[in-house]
């Protein structure tokens, strides 16, 4: 994977750059350096520590969309024993920024469907940047019901700047295989645990993230529109995207005080990136205890706890 | 997510998708014939001359579509509590005072109950006048509240839609109106209820994304913009000029998504029809 620096991480990357020429030197043979690289990597703990505390709405977008992140496959491939992964919506294509298949999780057979972002310019265009088109999410529905017909939990991972924006989507009813599966994962028979792992970009990411419990990665983010695009519409200005970001409250922090969000997933310190194995163990003990316990309610009291659920959403006042 | 306001240049080609203006001519922005005001209003704010179809303000359509007599109207006092102490260039809280005083609505839908034909009916109709029609918290839940309606009272449920998206001004919470409708509707979904689905222009984003695609039988009026994403957001997505009528009413139904073009004229007859033969009546009304 190619080394990539967000803006806000210069500095600790540059001081990182120099231990490493300094214990480049020492491995020479150069004598004298260990008290000074010593020092330095003190200092490099604490500014990482400073350096991923508290970070703005903004940072948080930069690492949700972070080139360098884990994606759907990657934790697939980390937490699962098995993976059988099934192709196409039986009507028109295999839409590749959405992957399914069927897949041991901690010993339980499960349905994993997630989106899927590609790494490098090619990848990337077989994956759509992780955009999907309606068979996508007819795909994800097919497998969901194939899921409810043999009683296997749905495990969704959600990370897409947004259904694409496309002729070809329009002509084939985007908006009505969202509006599907919407409809079908609020009354599906079988648990449905959602983790939002990146970026969860409107209804894009909705249309799999409908479910009795919803987590979210620390530095993940979840929105109705991109920043971008609200920075573009209200400020008329899309370099005013770190402004809508703050505006908007879509960190994993601010989506669990709106009650939209069920829990928070710890990242390792700097991102997922940093340590893929740890990030997915989380995610993986995290959605078992979940599954587990929605296991032991009746359909029936599952369906209806989670149209409950969002049927209590939203603010408003009464007069 | 569609932007609920116009831009200032976009203030006069725009002015014939918003409400008629109070002056005495309109010109039609379709075959640019100028049309006396008064004629335009006994003809439903259709075009007598290319059948275009004006934007049609809610308090219209709930005379178009009920009976004369009692109509209920429910929620009228829900207003936005402002989740997210929203503010862009100007206060989420001071747009929406700004809205209620321009249209005479506190959100951009009214729900009521009344008759259609005779049969008790349950009525939401969306407004363009309130927030381009955006959806937060306060649409969602009146719309919760008119599908529990629906549902107790075992009566059909008509939503007409006239929206540009979800409102970002509450962020998330907007966003998971979505969620939030169909998931009622999966209630009503269970009921041999019939829930009719009335497009108008525009409708798109996520409205058109959850309960507006929903319908047991799903209608427009002729050539609304019906859309998931906006013609602007696709056309700078893909660097190129959009096809002659993409997304209009005409071109969704041509790809399989929609039942039925209605003229505003034949509305309420259509309804009434498709009401009577999903309910199994044994006779034609009126
Ligand atoms: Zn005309």
């Amino acid at each position: 994977m190619k080394d990539f620096t967000l803006e806000f991480e210069r500095p600790l990357r540059e001081l990182q750059a120099r231990i490493d020429d300094l214990e480049e030197l020492s491995r020479k043979g150069k004598i004298g350096l260990e008290k000074e690289i010593v020092k330095l990597r003190r200092k490099a703990d604490k500014l990482k520590l400073e350096t991923y505390t508290d970070l703005t709405r903004w940072q948080c977008v930069q690492l949700a969309r972070h080139p360098n992140r884990p994606y759907t496959l990657d934790y697939i491939d980390l937490i699962t024993e098995e993976f059988v992964e099934l192709k196409g919506d039986r009507n028109f294509r295999d839409d590749k920024a959405i992957v399914c298949g069927l897949a041991r999780w901690n010993g339980q057979a499960a349905a994993v469907i997630g989106h899927q972002k590609g790494r490098g310019t090619k990848e990337n265009l077989k994956r759509n940047f992780g955009m999907p088109h309606p068979e996508g999410y007819r795909k994800a529905l097919r497998i969901m019901r194939l899921a409810e017909k043999f009683g296997l939990p749905v495990i969704t991972l959600i990370d897409t700047p947004g259904a694409y924006p496309g002729i070809g989507a329009e002509e084939r009813g985007q908006a009505s295989a969202i509006a599907d599966n919407l409809s079908a994962m609020a009354k599906l028979k079988v648990p449905i645990v959602s983790v939002i792992i990146g970026e969860g970009g409107s209804g894009g990411a909705l249309a799999l993230g409908v479910a009795d419990r919803v987590y979210m990665l620390q530095y993940a983010v979840y929105s109705v529109i991109s920043p971008e695009g609200c920075a573009s519409i209200l400020y008329r200005d899309a370099s005013q995207a770190s402004h809508a970001a703050e505006a908007m409250k879509i960190t994993a922090p601010d989506l669990i005080d709106l009650g939209i969000v069920d829990g928070l997933i710890e990242e390792p310190l700097g991102g997922a990136h940093h340590d893929p194995g740890a990030a997915a163990r989380a995610i993986s003990e995290t959605v078992t205890e979940a599954i587990n316990e929605l296991s032991k309610m009746s359909p029936e009291d599952r369906i209806e706890k989670r149209i409950e659920k969002y049927l209590r959403l939203g603010k408003w006042i009464e007069k | 997510m569609v932007p609920w306001f116009k831009r200032d240049k976009d203030k006069l080609s725009s002015q014939s998708r918003r409400n008629i203006p109070d002056g005495v001519w309109v010109l039609c922005p379709v075959c640019q014939v100028s049309l006396y005001h008064k004629e335009l209003e006994r003809n439903l704010d259709v075009c007598p001359k290319c059948g275009h179809h004006f934007r049609f303000p809610s308090a219209k359509y709930i005379d178009l579509l009920l009976d004369e007599g009692d109509h209920r109207e429910y929620d009228a006092g829900l207003r936005s509590a402002d989740p997210l102490k929203f503010k862009d260039t100007s206060a989420y809280t001071d747009r929406l005072a700004k809205n209620t005083k321009k249209s005479g609505l506190t959100d951009a839908i009214r729900c009521v109950s009344g008759e259609l034909d005779e049969r008790p009916v349950q009525l939401a109709v969306m407004d363009f006048a309130f927030m381009g029609g955006s959806v937060g918290s306060v649409v969602g839940e009146k719309l919760c509240r008119a599908v529990m309606r629906a549902v107790e009272n075992r009566c059909p449920l008509i939503v007409i839609s006239c929206s540009g998206g979800m409102r970002m001004q509450e962020g998330i919470l907007s966003l998971m109106q979505m969620a939030k409708v169909s998931a009622a509707l999966v209630r009503l979904s269970n009921l041999p209820q019939p829930f009719i689905s009335i497009m108008t222009n525009p409708t798109t984003g996520g409205t058109t994304a959850s309960y507006a695609m929903s319908g047991d039988v799903n209608i427009s009026e002729p050539g609304a913009l019906i859309g998931f994403a906006g013609p602007r957001v696709i056309k700078q997505t893909i660097g190129e000029d959009l096809p002659k009528g993409f997304q209009s009413a005409e071109f969704v139904q041509e790809h399989g998504f929609l039942d039925l073009i209605v003229a505003r004229s034949e509305l309420k007859g259509k309804v009434s029809s498709l009401l009577g033969l999903l309910q199994g009546e044994a006779v034609k009304p009126g």
